[in-house]
């Protein structure tokens, strides 16, 4: 469990993290989303004690990570990639990780396993790929078996096997009652491995929902209808609450508040045809889009 | 060598999840923890683990032994030519001991490396969260740093000392029993020592290699002769001695002792200087974010 309580943190009179408040559970992966700049990594950053904040405390597992005897049996962490002097061999970068902790050298073979490195083990980091950079620092991460698992952007860099490898390592970890808490600018990911999202914008807290319900959010009820009549269409499906407009392509119209079956069954009674009849599909990305627009760091400015 | 390793499969132990699972009893809670013992031994992975640091220290060494060397090879063929008093002010073991000014350079380098290169990859981040009251990892530094270097160096001096003294040979040559040898032979390797943690302080200050190694060369080697030239001899004389270069002569020169401390009171100023640094060092380690 971590609960990030009122944090501010800035630089100069630059705010990353305006007064930002949430609780992460156990049990289920949460997406931790936003645009770049929206203070993502910071947040991560006070929470792992690394950055003190301005205002305001972050605690994981009921206290600040200080106050852990096993810091790395509490939380592990992946901040960033290739964290790791390129000289030093990937089994000797966790051992040091480990014996601070306390935590025996078979259990840094395990991971290595864990994450598909005990081949490369010996080899010097400098010559691995982004990929195996990540993947080391989740081997990292899960060294200490910790409560709770913090990834910035885990996803960088992997191939699409390792993505959907990474996916079912952390819905199993949150399986097995482990608060798992991921970083992405990617709402398409977010959509496929978190159930919980946070988002945020411009350092403030944009959202605090479930995956489910921002998708509801996203449905767009209207309806795309191809006709070679549209003024006939209009005069059939014109009434309260209902707006047509015109689109693009000529044959077209853009019908909301009615359902595509009415919009059908009035075109139909009034000999009306219809080439195509489409509703238009739930987009995360237009949710997502649609949540962070104002809390957008560098707006396009209109000429 | 940017030579790219092929990615190994993420195999069938994709989802091997189960010793994460069992591990918990397995590890034993109760045994997990920080101490400082653990930081210790963490630190010693890291520094033994890199060749670069072996190299370097081993280069240090090879300087010694070489210049030293090369130093009592022309004592002896001055003083075979018949050198004119020159063997008079010159003292054997300060001469077979003379690649002091570039191995001090050498071992602080790797002082400053051993934390500077943890800030510029962000392995430091990734230690402070293992170690989250941070402190210990730089006194653990500080202890596997001076334990390697006074552990390298004292062999290479006792070398370079005897192989310096069958080089300079005759009647000229010193012995260990000699007065003030043994402290000047113990005394370089712990001067050295010393340097590397002021190395390692400096480092930790600044954050970056570059303006800690230039700092380091500039405290040690230009700003003794500059204040020297600079300063009137009314204040030089009074301050220069506690300079750490100076400061360390007083323990590792045998010879005129003009303007120097004592070897006892050197040995302090040279620990102060170090005990400066580090105290800045931890202060700002603590407060700063990583």
């Amino acid at each position: 469990m971590i609960i990030v309580d009122t944090i501010t943190k800035s630089y100069g009179d630059k705010v990353a993290v305006d007064s930002l408040s949430f609780t992460v559970h156990p049990g289920v992966i949460t997406g931790f989303l936003g645009p770049n700049g929206a203070g993502k990594s910071t947040t991560m950053r006070v929470i792992m004690g690394l950055d003190s904040p301005t205002s305001g405390h972050a605690t994981v597992n009921g206290k600040s990570l200080a106050d852990h005897r096993a810091p790395l049996h509490e939380v592990g962490a992946l901040l960033e990639a290739k964290a790791i002097h390129p000289g030093r061999s990937a089994y000797d970068h966790l051992s040091a990780l480990a014996a601070t902790n306390g935590i025996p050298d078979r259990r840094v073979r395990e991971v290595l396993d864990i994450v598909g490195l005990s081949s490369v083990a010996k080899k010097r980091a400098g010559a691995f790929s982004l990929g195996m950079g990540q993947r080391l620092g989740i081997a990292g991460a899960l060294l200490g078996d910790p409560d709770t698992i913090i990834l910035d952007e885990p996803v960088n860099g992997l191939d699409p096997e390792g993505i959907v490898w990474i996916r079912n390592l952390l819905k199993d970890l949150a399986d097995q009652g482990r608060t798992v808490f991921v970083s992405s600018h990617l709402i398409s990911e977010m959509g496929l491995m978190a159930e919980h999202l946070i988002v945020v914008g411009r350092g403030k807290l944009i959202a605090d929902t479930s995956v489910d319900e921002l998708r509801h959010m996203a449905v767009d009820d209207s309806v795309e209808v191809d006709t070679p009549d549209p003024p006939g269409l209009t005069r059939v499906l014109l009434g309260d609450g209902v707006a047509i407009d015109t689109t693009d392509r000529p044959h077209v119209l853009r019908v909301t508040g009615l359902p595509a079956a009415t919009i059908g069954d009035r075109a139909f009674a009034a000999g009306i045809p219809l080439h195509s009849l489409i509703p238009r599909e739930a987009s995360l990305e237009e949710a997502f889009m649609r949540l962070t627009h104002d809390a957008v760091e560098y707006q396009p400015v209109a000429a | 060598m940017a030579t790219v390793i092929a990615e190994p499969a993420i195999g069938r132990h994709a989802r091997a999840l189960d010793p994460v699972t069992n591990v918990n009893e397995r590890l034993g809670r109760t045994s997990l923890g920080v101490t400082f013992p653990r930081v210790i031994r963490s630190e010693w992975v890291k520094l033994r683990s890199l060749q670069s640091n072996w190299v370097t220290m081993l280069s240090a060494a090879v300087v010694m032994i070489g210049v030293g060397a090369l130093s009592a090879a022309f004592l002896s063929d001055t003083i075979a030519g018949g050198g004119d008093g020159f063997a008079d002010t010159t003292d054997p073991t300060t001469t077979s001991l003379s690649g002091m000014m570039l191995a001090q350079i050498i071992v602080g380098i790797v002082g400053v490396l051993t934390i500077t290169s943890e800030f510029a990859n962000g392995m430091l981040r990734t230690t402070f969260a293992a170690v989250p009251k941070r402190l210990p990892v730089l006194w653990a530094k500080v202890v596997v740093v001076a334990g390697v270097t006074f552990a390298v160096m004292l062999p290479t001096m006792f070398a370079t000392f005897f192989i310096g003294q069958v080089i300079i040979g005759g009647d000229l040559n010193a012995s260990l029993s000699d007065d003030g040898v043994l402290r000047a032979v113990i005394g370089s390797a712990g001067y050295l020592t010393a340097i590397a943690l002021l190395g390692l302080g400096l480092g930790s200050i600044l954050r970056q290699a570059a303006g800690a190694i230039g700092t380091i060369f500039a405290l040690l080697l230009i700003v003794p002769g500059l204040l020297g030239l600079v300063l009137p001899a009314s204040i030089g004389d009074d301050t220069l001695k506690y300079l750490p270069s100076n400061a360390g002569q007083a323990v590792t020169w045998i010879g005129p002792t003009d303007g120097l401390l004592s070897p006892a009171a050197g040995s302090l100023v040279v620990l102060g200087w170090v005990a400066a640094f580090l105290g800045v060092a931890a202060v700002l380690l603590k407060r700063r974010d990583a």
